[in-house]
């Protein structure tokens, strides 16, 4: 237990920061997961086969490529891509992103996959009379998307938007690979430097099952307001 | 580019390999802990509730870490026959990978068994069915039928999930892909065919379940 003395001489305090920096990149990566659903969903709906491919590619290869692939291609790839994009604009110099946000943006992606399945599935089971009515009833744009179809579709979406979480959660773990100090990174270093890896891997594997239970509750919460009827 | 190919090929191999052999372990895992869930002792109902909520809730990463890592630190593990095994990355993998899809399995698996109507079980009993036969010959094709769905997503997972081993020092696919960009520095090229390797194989799994669908397409 000495271990885990907060301090200088346990690992109490950087694997408390560590996990707030799991819960950070998790965060971060949802919510670059729905910029990315909310630019593809409206792809993979929509009636011209041209866009329909672009967006059925993106689901398919990110969900069927190992997410490890995925983050070493940003790892490795990212800063060559920006630096490219960058000599364009005349600017040759050397370009280092931040692990933070390679590792979101990469963990963002493969959760933005999950997430357009998901809202394109709620999307589609809401009743097709719902959209002509707010259509009839000569509703401008804002209020037809934001009052009536989105409510909807939210509440349809978020039992599964919690099991992408899960994943996007567990997933995090993976970035560790690229240096980011979250649970899995701090774990590494303090194993290796006390030579204690069953302890502190069994450590983290509390954390994160503290952070999936913990989660799970607020999220059923959410369900439960957002079940209401209409 | 074409370089790599034949590399990335054979990698692909010891992918094949951990993947079968962790499915195989795992459902039969999983086929044991979903007898138990079903068991109506609460003790044991929990303990296998427990299984799967702690392989279901951490990441692989972890579990891999704790098995490869962990376990050799035990001393009186060292001495046992089970070192044999423990000391190989390859076992370790494959442990892992067998205990985290035996989880999701097992949840499958209780899923499909409840969802059987008690109709056909009783029905089985009152034309003086033994039980062996009913469990066999009614039960099990009924939740391969209910089954094939989910299990052919956690097969997709379970392929995805082989390519941790890399981080154990396994020369997987995504190990030999990661060794070929980090000293070539062609990171989409090489992303590219592993990534076309991964799909190719995602692709022949989507469709041999969707024909065993079909072959197990019958009225319930």
């Amino acid at each position: 237990m000495e271990l885990l003395y907060f301090g200088d001489k346990g690992w109490g305090d950087e694997l408390f920061f560590a996990t707030l920096m799991t819960i950070a990149v998790s965060i971060t990566a949802m919510i670059i997961g729905f910029l990315f659903a909310a630019l593809f969903t409206p792809l993979k709906l929509s009636n011209n086969k041209f866009l329909n491919s672009i967006g059925n590619a993106y689901t398919t290869v990110i969900r069927g490529v190992p997410e490890l692939l995925v983050i070493y291609l940003f790892f490795f790839g990212g800063s060559g891509a920006i630096m490219f994009v960058a000599s364009i604009f005349g600017y040759n110099d050397y370009i280092e992103i931040n692990a933070f946000l390679t590792g979101s943006f990469s963990i963002g992606i493969i959760s933005g996959a999950y997430s357009t399945e998901v809202f394109r599935g709620a999307l589609q089971s809401i009743d097709k009379g719902q959209f002509e009515a707010a259509k009839v009833l000569g509703f401008n744009k804002y209020i037809y998307f934001f009052k009536i179809i989105l409510p909807q579709m939210l509440r349809l979406a978020i039992p599964n938007l919690s099991n992408v979480w899960q994943i996007t959660l567990k997933d995090t773990s993976l970035i560790s690979v690229t240096g980011l100090v979250e649970i899995m990174r701090q774990s590494y270093i303090a194993a290796g430097s006390t030579r204690d890896p069953l302890f502190f891997y069994s450590f983290a594997a509390v954390l994160y099952l503290m952070l999936t239970f913990l989660s799970m509750q607020l999220l059923n919460r959410l369900e439960t307001k957002y079940s209401k009827g209409y | 580019m074409i370089n790599s190919f034949p590399k990335l090929l054979n990698a692909t191999l010891i992918t094949l390999k951990l993947l079968s052999a962790s499915l195989i372990l795992g459902l039969f895992i999983g086929l044991g802990f979903a007898i138990l869930r079903m068991n109506n002792n609460k003790l044991i109902n929990k303990f296998a509730y427990g299984y799967s909520y702690i392989f279901r809730g951490t990441p692989l990463l972890v579990q891999i870490f704790i098995i490869y890592f962990g376990l050799g630190q035990i001393e009186y593990l060292r001495t046992t026959f089970l070192w044999v095994v423990l000391k190989e990355p390859y076992w370790c993998a494959i442990i892992a990978f067998s205990l985290n899809t035996g989880a999701y399995t097992s949840e499958i698996l209780r899923s499909a068994f409840q969802t059987i109507k008690p109709g056909y079980l009783e029905a089985g009993r009152s034309l003086g069915i033994p039980s062996k036969i009913i469990f066999t010959k009614i039960q099990i094709p009924i939740a391969i039928k209910q089954s094939l769905p989910a299990y052919g997503n956690e097969i997709i997972l379970m392929l995805k999930g082989t390519s941790l081993a890399s981080t154990v020092t396994l020369m997987d696919l995504t190990g030999v892909a990661k060794y070929i960009i980090s000293t070539t520095f062609k990171p989409v090229e090489v992303f590219i065919v592993a990534g076309g390797i991964y799909l190719f194989m995602t692709f022949i799994i989507h469709n041999v379940i969707k024909y065993l669908e079909k072959k197990y397409g019958f009225q319930t």
